[in-house]
């Protein structure tokens, strides 16, 4: 018990009409985690939401909550609550209703009532709002009234389907930040499901890539940002260049017609790989300072540095540089061995 | 010069259209028995219409069928509508084009072919036949009416219900039925006016003594022209504007509604029985 | 499945009402019965190719395309004004097709009856201005009015709906490329509008065929149209065999006809891409 484990997903695979869309997954959830399930649409991450939160039935495997095995518990009977990603309120209800639909099913005393959904508009900061009706509310207060219509529950696991998608790029940061302090504050596990990547990286505690119905790689946000097990998991979490290799020994790699030193091992020899740099660990030099040679093809301004394509060994390499290169210069690349991450080559589907 | 002729001859089309009902309300109104002079105002063919004890029975019969047939076919067809909104491919199909068969079938096949059944399964032709043929083809309408609401329903709005705690049933009485509630109630009053509406179906689905409205006009229409007609049409022309009007105001609420909500879903537009052939071209096209 | 249950009582219900009852007609119509049971045959369908009933049948379908190109022609035209600026409330002046529609259609008929009888008011009104009476009842040419008149706005509204929806920046661009307005409305107008057309002719050609009150009412005679024959067949004269060929081969018909549109159409939409 020194994890915490309070969900459980054992073998868990669901097939819909014969096409799966969960493959044996297995995933814990600790107790008061903010665990993010990442990857594009069709990986299976909203499947893996609604097993959780009761609205689906795993075809084998099972799902543990605190122990017991819940697969066959309905929605109703599970002490998960969800919010929506168009957020489903209830229109014919004002904001106060919406918030004490769960309340009033447990039969609470109108005066608890009062009591929990004001504290939740508290939180929420829509304290003012009772009376107002549902539909009349802007996207982001009403994905606040449907954050505090499931909080206002006590549920042990908040399930949460990509509930800032709808919101603009400005109110959608806020929102994040705004999750995460809720989370901290109430001290209650957040399972997020998201297919950007940035959202992830900056709200989780954990986050589990999937892809294909399968989790890639679960880990910390610095984990899978900096040491991605595959070229999928760094193709999808920021840029990345991922070119094809040859593993010569321990930490010796061939790429790009030429051998470099790296930190990576365990490979067998001569074994094929994926080459994963980052833009911003690739540093332009003068040609002759750099074993890999090339010339600028495009360069772009976007604010923070200057995005550039060069072309070198046949191959257009992203670098991210605070120094402008012109167009048509010849510049040497340098990357240090720590920032030469090697995969294990995997077919995708 | 263009736009007045345009509005001359949509005008002239509304003479067309119009000009008979004015005729006969005017009628209706007129003391001489003969239709060629205004003998000076009177009540009395209303008086008289009141007092005719089988136009008064039809009325009844065609009120209690009215309200019955659309009260069953609205609760048949509300929970049809939800059925056929969860159901999906084949399924889906077979249901809907189920339900354009009594909508797309002339009238006249509809009321022989309940006729011929009723008669296999030696039910006494009456009220009973009456109110199973009327809920018969006034639940598509209902369906007709419900589907467009269930398609508006965000998708998890169920599932939402049941992940605060709600039980099915509760979920369904206090969520999904007060959000789908105007198509329902739609549906009811559609149902009801085609109910009263009904001549054909009716005529073949009666037994000897019961008689709707629209049959007992019919038999007095066939042994001529009768005052007391032009007062009951009327009586039924306003009544049916009446309810045209509720039912067109509701409708209105509710797409103002609907586009508040950035919702471009085809709600059923009550432009008349046919139209409801008219939803769905493509499924025309397949026939 | 269980969120489809819902659904059952309705299957139930339109399997023994709807389906059971066609297969009834299917059946009526294939069998005779003979003292010693039922036995399998064509015989109605012959009858129903008898020159009498050929007859009937073929007066049938003229009067309903006849009263379906009075509609069109006269309806095409109102639905075009309509769609153009002529009226500024618009929606006002579509209630006012559509009210019509909503009243008993056996009022509206009965209504014509008062009009066109001897004495009636359009043959007061034609003497008040010195004209011959004109006197058509019990006619096909008032049963022709009947069906005009009762049919009219599913002609218009149909025509309507698909030309208002009509992209003005269709026309304009149609303008643009040097169309004039009768180039525009034979290769622009007319071909987008062929949906509104087909489905009003469906709903005028389809109950124009099929009615039975609008002919018995102001078409006066026994066996005028198929609908009448039908009727007779089922309360008059009891041969169900016969009315269920006749009725079959009238859905026939129908589907004979929609077939044919839908032929059309996807022809003309054809033609319309060059």
């Amino acid at each position: 018990m020194t994890d915490q484990q309070l969900v459980h997903l054992v073998g868990v695979s669901k097939i819909y009409d014969g096409t799966p869309a969960l493959k044996e997954i297995d995933l814990y959830i600790r107790r008061n985690e903010f665990l993010t399930l990442l990857g594009p649409s069709g990986c299976g991450k909203t499947t893996t939401l609604r097993l959780i939160g009761g609205f689906e039935q795993p075809t084998t495997g099972k799902i543990l909550f605190d122990g017991r095995d819940i697969s066959s518990i309905p929605p109703y009977k599970r002490r998960v609550n969800t919010v929506f990603q168009r957020y489903a309120l209830f229109s014919h209800m004002n904001v106060f209703e919406n918030i004490a639909f769960g309340l009033r099913i447990k039969k609470m005393d109108e005066k608890t009532i009062r009591a929990k959904v004001g504290k939740m508009l508290d939180l929420v900061n829509l304290t003012g709002f009772e009376t107002r009706s549902v539909d009349s509310l802007s996207g982001g207060q009403q994905q606040r009234v449907a954050i505090a219509r499931a909080l206002v529950n006590e549920p042990e696991v908040l399930l949460l389907d990509e509930p800032l998608a709808a919101l603009d790029l400005k109110l959608r940061r806020e929102m994040q930040h705004e999750l995460k302090n809720m989370q901290k504050q109430l001290g209650i596990t957040f399972v997020f499901v998201t297919h950007d990547q940035e959202e992830a990286l900056s709200m989780s505690d954990t986050i589990a890539v999937m892809k294909d119905g399968e989790i890639q790689q679960i880990g910390t946000p610095e984990d899978i940002y900096n040491e991605p097990r595959n070229a999928f998991v760094a193709g999808f979490i920021g840029e990345s260049n991922i070119v094809d290799g040859v593993m010569h020994e321990d930490k010796v790699v061939e790429f790009a017609g030429q051998v470099f030193d790296c930190v990576d091992g365990g490979f067998g020899k001569m074994e094929p790989v994926d080459v994963v740099i980052r833009p911003e660990d690739v540093k332009l030099v003068q040609p002759e300072e750099a074993k890999l040679q090339g010339v600028v093809k495009s360069v772009t301004f976007i604010g923070v540095h200057y995005e550039m394509i060069v072309q070198a060994a046949g191959i257009d390499w992203l670098v991210h540089s605070t120094l402008m290169e012109p167009v048509g210069a010849k510049v040497g690349m340098l990357v240090a061995p720590m920032d030469i991450h090697i995969m294990k080559k995997v077919s995708f589907g | 010069m263009v736009r007045f002729l345009q509005r001359t001859y949509v005008y002239l089309i509304f003479a067309f259209l119009y000009a008979p009902i004015a005729v006969l309300i005017s009628l209706s109104f007129n003391a001489a028995r003969s239709r060629g002079s205004w003998g000076g105002f009177t009540l009395q063919w209303y008086v008289e219409l009141f007092q005719d004890r089988v136009i008064m029975n039809s009325l009844y019969t065609t009120l209690f069928i009215g309200i019955t047939s659309a009260l069953v076919a609205t609760i048949i067809g509300t929970a049809a509508a939800i059925g056929i909104h969860n159901s999906r491919g084949w399924q889906k199909k077979l249901v809907m084009n189920l339900t354009y068969i009594p909508v797309l079938n002339p009238e006249i096949v509809t009321g022989i072919s309940l006729m011929i059944l009723f008669v296999f399964a030696k039910l006494q032709f009456g009220y009973l036949t009456l109110l199973l043929a009327h809920i018969t083809f006034n639940i598509p309408y209902v369906i007709l009416s419900v589907l467009p609401k269930l398609r508006q329903l965000d998708k998890n709005l169920y599932e939402a219900a049941l992940d605060l705690g709600a039980e099915p049933w509760y979920a369904f009485l206090k969520v999904i039925l007060p959000e789908i509630m105007p198509g329902v109630i739609t549906g009811l009053l559609l149902a009801f006016t085609l109910s009263i509406d009904d001549f054909v179906v009716s005529f073949f689905t009666t037994g000897s003594g019961v008689a709707t409205l629209s049959i007992t006009v019919y038999s007095m229409a066939r042994r001529g022209i009768n005052p007391k007609l032009n007062a009951l049409s009327t009586i039924m022309f306003v009544a049916v504007l009446l309810l045209l009007i509720i039912v067109n105001v509701r409708q209105a609420q509710d797409e103002k509604k609907a586009r508040r909500q950035n919702d471009k879903e085809n709600t059923l537009s009550l432009v008349g029985r046919a139209s409801a052939a008219d939803i769905d071209p493509e499924w025309m096209q397949q026939q | 499945m269980n969120r489809t249950r819902p659904m059952l009582p309705y299957m139930v219900w339109m399997t023994i009402f709807i389906v059971v009852p066609l297969f009834l007609i299917v059946y009526y119509a294939f069998t005779s019965t003979e003292f010693n049971g039922v036995a399998l045959t064509l015989d109605n369908f012959r009858r129903v190719f008898q020159p009498v009933y050929m007859k009937v049948l073929w007066r049938s379908v003229k009067l309903a395309v006849v009263s379906t190109a009075v509609c069109l022609f006269v309806g095409y035209p109102a639905a075009l004004i309509m769609a153009g600026n002529a009226f500024s409330r618009k929606n006002t002046v579509i209630m006012l097709f559509v009210i019509p529609m909503w009243m008993n259609f056996l009022l509206r008929t009965y209504a014509w009856l008062t009009l066109l009888e001897r004495s009636g008011f359009v043959n007061q009104f034609l003497a008040r201005i010195g004209l011959p009476s004109l006197n058509i009842l019990y006619t096909d040419s008032a049963v022709v009015l009947g069906m005009v008149y009762n049919f009219l706005p599913f002609m218009i509204l149909p025509i309507y709906s698909v030309l208002s929806k009509i992209d003005r920046g269709v026309l304009e661009a149609a303008a643009d490329l040097g169309a004039n307005k009768v180039v525009t409305f034979l290769r622009v107008i007319l071909p987008l509008s062929l949906p509104g057309v087909i489905s009003g002719i469906t709903m005028v050609f389809m109950p124009a065929l099929t009615t039975f009150v609008i002919s018995r009412l102001l078409g006066g005679g026994q066996y005028t149209l198929i609908g009448n024959l039908i009727e007779q067949q089922f309360l008059v004269v009891g041969d169900w065999g016969f009315g269920s060929a006749i009725s079959m081969v009238m859905i026939i018909l129908i589907l004979i006809s929609m077939a044919v549109m839908s032929f059309f159409e996807d022809g003309e939409e054809g033609r319309a891409l060059w």
